[in-house]
């Protein structure tokens, strides 16, 4: 038995039939759950979208909460929103590798190192459409280990940072991968993006070290490569490469909008 | 072990032959994946899977896997049911495959699996080789659920999520204690278990591989 187990015909036809079955079963678990996967994950997108607006609360219904905002078709390059492509379906993640429906990047224009960068990007608001409560923009760009994915989010006046948060990144547990700890995430809160009126540079930076003022969060400790991976995606997607024409309207809306409140204020008063 | 009988197979591995506690394998996992017990039990659940279903593929074919080639067909079969539980916990338990991340994947180097395969389900029948599997996991998934008792309660102050102990952060009187959250502590766990066990079984006590030597008076070292 021993003998005829170890000849040569039978090592590689046992080898043989067991890579066949092995990757019968393998390939056809993965096939057939893909669906549910793909379910899991555009909840756990949701769930993301709504963690960064701090909308988010354990158990709760993320379907019916996600009912409250409303995704949009931003054109990067005018700050326009698009009726091209339908909110619900389109990825802009997708799109950065056609041709027809996206950019290529280098040198300095490049600081996330995306290399390509799509025409059209999906931004989800809370709210009123027109006046949205917060806007949440999706921004990724390269960490120390790969390419990170997340969400920013800044309220109505496209200038005040609500939250900040990764749903997809690679880098190290415990120091880089702390750019999801509630405690870095949470003094992001009410940082300003931009410093004064009009100007189209962002301003908010990831300080080495512990950063002070309205415009700089704390570095994370051990892992400065991939605070710097934060900070120039920050760069590249707040600047007029990214969403920095979109977000200019919001900010030159502010004025008007709140001269319309302090009217109805002073109506209310004398009423 | 050949003619033990069934309820032997199943039991021994948890108490009398543990392989975390005795055989001390699979200590990585152990200390990764015991912060909370719900991730724990999913862990003891896939290994358990996982170990009886390697060991009873691989009795099943044992007389037919050429010895040159054995170690390669005993892992190319554990990894293909450490791929099917990974698809199936994104499919059915995505939050949960999240926490665990790597560590379902890791499955595949756990030495509790392969051991067994090795040392058991190539010379045993399918249906006690199964049984071993089932009983190894438990063993596994015995150590994993104390230490993650453990270390959820007094880390977290909570029991599967459920708020034991309130902490101080959401207005209790509960100072939780840290270092439990950190692996290090698991190593500590499960020395204390380890203690414990030898010492209702003494049997289990190894001989001294060697003894210390009295440490050099100061006379002789002038």
């Amino acid at each position: 038995m021993a003998q005829s187990n170890n000849s040569i015909k039978k090592i590689l036809t046992v080898a043989f039939a067991l890579c066949i079955v092995c990757s019968v079963i393998v390939s056809t678990a993965a096939v057939a759950l893909r669906p549910m996967q793909q379910l899991n994950q555009e909840l756990d997108r949701k769930t993301n979208i709504l963690r960064v607006a701090n909308l988010y609360e354990r158990g709760m219904d993320v379907e019916a909460a996600f009912r409250e905002i409303t995704p949009r078709v931003v054109n990067l390059a005018t700050g326009e929103y698009s009726d091209r492509h339908d909110p619900e379906t389109f990825d802009g993640f997708e799109s950065r590798r056609d041709p027809a429906a996206s950019r290529t990047l280098s040198g300095e224009r490049d600081p996330a190192g995306l290399s390509r960068v799509e025409n059209y990007a999906t931004v989800y608001l809370v709210g009123d459409t027109d006046n949205p409560d917060q806007i949440i923009l999706p921004i990724r760009g390269q960490g120390l280990w790969g390419l990170m994915r997340g969400f920013l989010a800044v309220e109505g006046d496209g200038n005040t940072i609500v939250g900040i948060t990764y749903f997809e990144h690679s880098e190290t547990p415990g120091l880089g991968a702390e750019v999801n700890n509630p405690r870095w995430q949470a003094q992001w809160e009410g940082k300003q993006v931009f410093d004064g009126e009009g100007e189209l540079t962002p301003a908010i930076r990831v300080a080495k070290g512990s950063g002070s003022g309205d415009h700089e969060v704390d570095g994370l400790a051990g892992a400065t490569l991939t605070a710097n991976g934060v900070n120039n995606m920050l760069q590249f997607w707040l600047s007029p490469e990214g969403f920095g024409e979109y977000l200019a309207k919001f900010r030159s809306g502010v004025d008007q909008e709140d001269a319309q409140d302090a009217d109805v204020e002073l109506e209310a008063e004398g009423a | 072990m050949a003619d033990a009988s069934t309820k032997s197979v199943l039991t021994a591995p948890v108490f009398k032959n543990n392989p975390i506690a005795l055989q001390v394998l699979g200590i990585c996992s152990a200390l990764a994946v015991t912060t909370s017990m719900s991730v724990s039990l999913v862990m003891t659940l896939a290994v358990i899977f996982v170990t009886a279903f390697s060991n009873l593929f691989v009795s099943l074919i044992r007389h037919h896997i050429p010895s040159s080639i054995r170690i390669i067909v005993q892992m190319t079969i554990i990894a293909s049911l450490v791929i099917v539980v990974d698809q199936v916990l994104k499919a059915f338990a995505y939050e949960m495959s999240k926490q665990l991340s790597v560590f379902v994947g890791l499955i595949i180097t756990n030495c509790i699996v392969m051991g067994r395969a090795e040392g058991f389900a190539m010379q045993n029948g399918p249906k006690m080789s199964f049984i071993d599997g089932i009983g190894n996991g438990l063993g596994y998934g015995f150590i994993l659920m104390t230490v993650g008792f453990f270390r959820e309660l007094f880390g977290s102050g909570s029991v599967f999520g459920f708020t034991v102990l309130e902490t101080v952060q959401n207005g209790g009187w509960y100072v939780p204690n840290g270092l439990l959250l950190l692996p290090p502590s698991a190593f500590f766990i499960i020395g204390l278990i380890i203690w414990v066990l030898r010492s209702f079984n003494p049997e289990q006590i190894e001989e001294n591989e060697f003894k210390m030597k009295h440490n050099t008076e100061p006379k002789e070292a002038v």
